[in-house]
């Protein structure tokens, strides 16, 4: 099994599946369609410790939708829903 | 001379040890458990440092930033900001970290620094940070921040003698004349660049091993698995249930057969009259009545703080999430709906760590509806007394079956409340984000859930014996006084007070099975849950005369009907009966218009519900 370089080209974290492993290019609030404002979602995102280049990985899923995910940021665990991770490109 | 009192402020991520921190500092305690968001509320102590300074410290709830997203998180802000009227500002802040977990809080120690406070980073839980290997160049940390740096183990005897002694030699020092205040909120790219000064900082004097926590990926795998994390949870909640009417069953029969002797014991020693009307009708039958229930009280406290200090509650969250957001509830819900099992006080409370208004303003309304620990009494009592103690499929006690029941309707009506909010409120809203932080599990201390089992039963005597019994006192008046005429045949209750406003009262209640004594005791249970089994029992105590030695349960047995008893339990589901809840509604929700909604809604629900139960179960022929 090739590893294609399609997998790594950049895609929202909101669309990985479980054990997808990667790191965060950059952070794109609008693609979100979050409740919250996109500088408010971004300062959240950034205050968990979702930056540019930290490592992130799919631990779990929720069971509807696939959703909440839990997220391994660096060395702690974040739930988030899919929709704000959405806004979290990585690659 | 007498240096001036030293302000301390405790201030941290959320789950950094802050409060184990300030229960170590002063000898309180306060409630630690281990998920975000456990305190809400500013609590200052006081103790005295080794070289004698006396010191102020207040704990405060967790947040990330200053920026002040949720009720709890702006408490941070306006104290450390000094925003708070009247308030001094901290001399000093401790800033409080999770060793393992030092990205966030170096973060917010560098916005920290902006206030322009005098600070010292608290390296906590630094046992479970060499444990796992992380090495951190204290010094070098140091010196990077510009800031003293000192490492702790809260929950460790002797664990805060470095920050004690560091506390004494800073505040030696410390500068008298005002710093300078430069913090606002960060823009993004602030604290973009925040986060990378961060990195680069720990980068440079932390090693970190590349293995996470095993144990806690381990339990993960099965207890956040989309389809046996749900399991899970349902077993925990069965048991739990279960438990709270099965174990503490041996226990609650010493308690009774106490209780018994002791009124024997007035019956026989004292004379006819009065005083052993009193004792043996109002305090013993009545409050007596109540303390029994202290086992089952005890065990559902035992659970809770269990998940708690395990580090379940916030998985719980996760796997509710969504489920619960079908009902309109956030995710953040399901841990203040989780402690409203124990009391909706500090449910209601716990709901400041939502940020939404509404989402926070839907769960306070149903907060009331979730099984508290206060009607266990009442469950228990008329279950006991007309539900059979067989078996159901080989191992399930159908008594726990039927608590189980009651627990879930409650909950399945929280949910159908909440989505008839959702529904009428708001309409078109795009659901408020979840981001939780799941900590590492921790093996629960001993101590804590024995401190904590220890504070709520003190809580329930001590109510048993100041709310509890005055009502009772009133109870018994009411219900020995106007006496019988002398020489009347009819039962010494008939021509009292008590009688005359239940029967006033009764045609209202006729409709769902209620009888003249149920009335009367449904008044005083505005009071508290609990004060309508003491008031039953002093009604039909002081009505029995002589027999009065009866169990209460066995007297509900041949003074109610089957339907009655369900008709009751229904009620009990609902009705509004708690009048400490009302106040913290109105307090937390800021208005009396939420308060009266959530009086009006659970009056209605509850009306309706027993008038169904008891209709349904008369045409069954339960009547
Ligand atoms: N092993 C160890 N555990 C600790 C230490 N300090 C705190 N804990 C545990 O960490 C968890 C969180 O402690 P709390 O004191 O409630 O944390 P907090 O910062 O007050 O949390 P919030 O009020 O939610 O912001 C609890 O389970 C504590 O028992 C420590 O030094 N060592
Ligand atoms: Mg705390």
């Amino acid at each position: 099994m090739t590893d294609t370089t399609d997998t790594r080209s950049h895609m929202p974290l909101g669309l990985a599946q479980r054990g997808y492993t990667g790191v965060i290019q950059h952070l794109a609030a609008k693609q979100a369609g979050s409740a919250l404002s996109d500088v408010e979602l971004e300062s959240r995102l950034i205050e968990l410790g979702f930056v540019e280049g930290a490592r992130v990985e799919i631990l779990h899923e929720g069971l509807v939708g696939r959703d909440p995910i839990a997220v391994r940021v660096d060395n702690i665990t974040i739930a988030v829903r899919r929709r704000e991770a959405m806004a979290i490109i990585v690659a | 001379m007498e240096l001036p009192l030293l302000h301390l402020a405790l201030v941290g991520t959320p789950n950094s040890g802050k409060t184990s921190l300030f229960n170590a500092l002063t000898g309180s305690r306060q409630k630690v458990a281990n998920y975000p968001g456990v305190t809400v509320e500013r609590k200052e102590g006081f103790f005295v440092t080794p070289m004698g300074r006396q010191v102020s410290v207040v704990d405060l709830p967790g947040t990330y930033s200053l920026r002040g997203r949720s009720p709890d998180e702006e408490i941070t802000r306006d104290f450390v900001l000094g925003k708070a009227t009247g308030e001094t500002v901290p001399d000093l802040v401790l800033c409080v970290a999770d060793s393992t977990n030092l990205r966030l809080t170096i973060r917010l120690l560098l916005e920290l620094k902006r206030t322009g406070r005098p600070m010292i980073l608290v390296l906590n839980m630094f046992d479970i940070a060499s444990r796992r290997g992380i090495t951190v160049d204290v010094e070098r940390l140091a010196k990077e921040l510009g800031v003293p740096v000192v490492t702790s183990i809260a929950v460790r005897k002797g664990g805060t003698a470095d920050l004690l002694a560091l506390t004494d030699e800073i505040s030696a020092k410390l500068a008298t004349e005002p710093q300078e205040n430069s913090w606002r909120a960060l823009s993004v790219s602030e604290l973009r660049a925040t986060q990378r000064e961060a990195d680069r900082i720990i980068a440079d004097c932390v090693s970190l091993p590349a293995s996470p926590d095993t144990w806690t990926a381990r339990i993960d795998a099965v207890v956040l698995h989309p389809v046996g994390g749900l399991i899970v949870l349902t077993l925990i909640l069965f048991v739990m249930f279960q438990a709270v009417f099965a174990w503490a069953q041996p226990a609650m029969e010493l308690l009774k057969s106490g209780f018994d002797a002791l009124g024997e014991l007035v019956q026989a020693t004292l004379p006819e009259g009065l005083l052993q009307s009193f004792l043996q009708n109002g305090v013993i039958s009545g409050v007596g009545s109540v303390i029994v229930f202290l086992p089952q009280i005890i065990l559902i406290f035992l659970f809770i703080l269990l998940l708690e200090d395990f580090g379940y509650m916030a998985r719980a969250a996760f796997l509710m999430d969504r489920i619960m957001g079908g009902a309109g509830l956030h995710g953040r819900a399901f841990i203040p709906l989780l402690s409203s099992f124990a009391c909706a006080i500090p449910g209601i409370m716990a709901t400041r760590v939502i940020d939404n208004k509404r989402d926070r303003l839907t769960t306070i309304l149903i907060a009331p509806l979730m099984t508290c620990s206060a009607r266990i009494p009442v469950y228990t009592l008329i279950i006991s007394a007309f539900i059979p103690a067989k078996d159901v499929w080989g191992f399930i006690n159908l008594q726990g079956l039927v608590m189980f029941g009651l627990y879930a309707t409650g909950i399945v009506s929280a949910l159908a409340v909440s989505f008839v909010i959702k529904f009428f409120m708001i309409r078109d809203y795009t659901p408020a984000p979840f981001m939780l932080e799941l900590p590492d599990y921790k093996m629960p201390r001993l101590k804590s859930i024995a401190i904590g089992i220890y504070t709520r039963a003190k809580m329930f005597l001590q109510r048993a014996g100041t709310t509890i019994f005055s009502m009772m006192v009133l109870i018994w008046f009411l219900a020995s006084f106007p006496q019988p005429p002398a020489g009347s045949t009819e039962p010494a209750i008939d021509f009292s007070l008590a009688a005359m406003i239940g029967k006033a009262l009764a045609p209202l209640l006729a409709p769902v099975g209620f009888n003249w004594q149920i009335a009367v005791a449904l008044i005083p249970g505005m009071a508290a849950r609990e004060v309508a089994v003491a008031a039953l029992g002093t009604v039909y105590a002081i009505e029995g005369g002589k027999e009065a030695a009866e169990q209460i349960g066995q007297v509900l047995a041949t003074k109610w009907s089957l339907a009655t008893a369900l008709s009751m339990l229904a009620w009990y589901i609902f009705a509004p009966q708690c009048a400490s809840t009302l106040a913290v509604i109105r307090r937390e929700t800021g208005s009396w218009g939420w308060m009266g909604v959530t009086f009006t809604y659970m009056l209605v629900l509850a009306y309706a519900a027993s008038l169904l139960t008891y209709n349904v179960a008369v045409a069954l022929g339960a009547g």
